[in-house]
């Protein structure tokens, strides 16, 4: 938190050392993005308030916590899988699951399927790569969201 | 500028809506003692905090991040190396980069019309992905340096692997279109 303070005002004062205009384009842009990405970013806070209410901590952890094992890791695949949340979200909304009691490799396997995997883009996708190739790589990065879940819960204790 | 500030408001009608809908929701539910809504609204200010005090930052950063960054420069090593000098580009390209998956499909179109090898094109996929900087900014700062470390060494292999099964399956005739609705640019 105090570092990423202090590494941006420390990246913003060398910035306007060198360049000026610059400067004030790329904090333009950022604030752009930023007003951009507000209104989504609030409706998922909404909507992750509400399934914290209803959802009580205690079946979140058991539905998806570390006891939950594999079908946590399932649940995580399918739900990354089949949305579509923009990093800037995805992070955040991580932050708050890990919060509530969830561990990290079932984190990876979210957020590793949400960026790999996209159930919903496979048409596009398809128009692309065709529909042959891009099942394969749907499925292989499905496999490899897995198997990234699995390294980490093994490695995350030790290290 | 009006106008731009009336496109904006447009395209997120749905979230506004939801806003003024859960503004509404919050006002009743304190006013009535409604003990569900006020739980609610708790868990959202309790996140809400957390998270809005870091997210400008960050885009302060990002923002500096593209202006200074010269992408030209990478693209135009692209498709020239194939061998690990031709990874490292493809890697490091997309990892200056932002936007959602999708975003990396008409890239992908270009890699292919200039010559990148299908493993190359499959690899630039999985780093964009998964390591644009931008995100793993993000990603520091909402879960640590050990998390994104941990994420990103795991994945490196992943993708690289998938991108060599996916060459040895498709590789020979394996052709990239264009749809149509991307044709005018």
């Amino acid at each position: 938190m105090w570092g990423l303070l202090i590494g941006t005002t420390g990246a913003v004062i060398v910035s306007l050392i060198f360049n000026r205009e610059k400067t004030w384009k790329g904090i333009k842009s950022g604030a752009r993005m930023f007003i951009n990405l507000l209104p989504p970013f609030i409706t998922v806070l909404i909507l992750v308030a509400f399934v914290l209410t209803l959802l009580p901590k205690e079946i979140l952890i058991q539905l998806m916590g570390e006891e939950a094992g594999l079908t946590g890791f399932a649940i995580a695949a399918v739900l990354g899988s089949i949305s579509l949340i923009p990093g800037f979200i995805a992070y955040p909304l991580s932050a708050i699951l890990i919060k509530n009691g969830l561990g990290y490799p079932v984190i990876a396997v979210f957020i590793t399927t949400l960026m790999m995997v996209g159930i919903v883009t496979l048409p596009l996708e398809s128009k692309y790569f065709g529909w042959k190739a891009a099942v394969t790589r749907n499925l292989f990065s499905l496999t490899g969201a897995l198997i990234i879940g699995v390294a980490i819960a093994l490695l995350w204790k030790i290290i | 500028m009006e106008n731009n500030m009336k496109k904006c408001l447009f395209k997120h009608r749905w979230d506004l809506i939801i806003i003024g809908v859960f503004a509404v929701f919050i006002i009743i539910s304190f006013a009535a003692g409604f003990d569900f809504g006020i739980r609610t609204v708790n868990n959202f200010i309790d996140s809400f905090i957390e998270m809005i005090v870091l997210i400008p930052l960050m885009f302060i950063l990002i923002g500096l991040f593209d202006v200074w960054v010269p992408k030209e420069i990478v693209e135009k090593h692209i498709g020239k190396d194939s061998g690990i000098k031709g990874i490292l580009w493809v890697v490091l390209l997309s990892m200056l980069q932002a936007g959602p998956l999708y975003g990396a499909f008409p890239v992908a179109y270009i890699l292919w019309k200039k010559g990148a090898s299908v493993r190359n094109i499959f690899i630039y996929i999985g780093a964009f992905s998964t390591l644009k900087i931008p995100m793993l900014s993000f990603e520091i700062g909402y879960l640590g340096l050990k998390f994104s470390l941990m994420r990103t060494l795991f994945t490196l292999p992943v993708f690289i692997l998938i991108a060599v099964l996916m060459e040895k399956i498709f590789g020979k005739n394996f052709e990239i279109k264009q749809p149509d609705s991307d044709k005018k640019d």
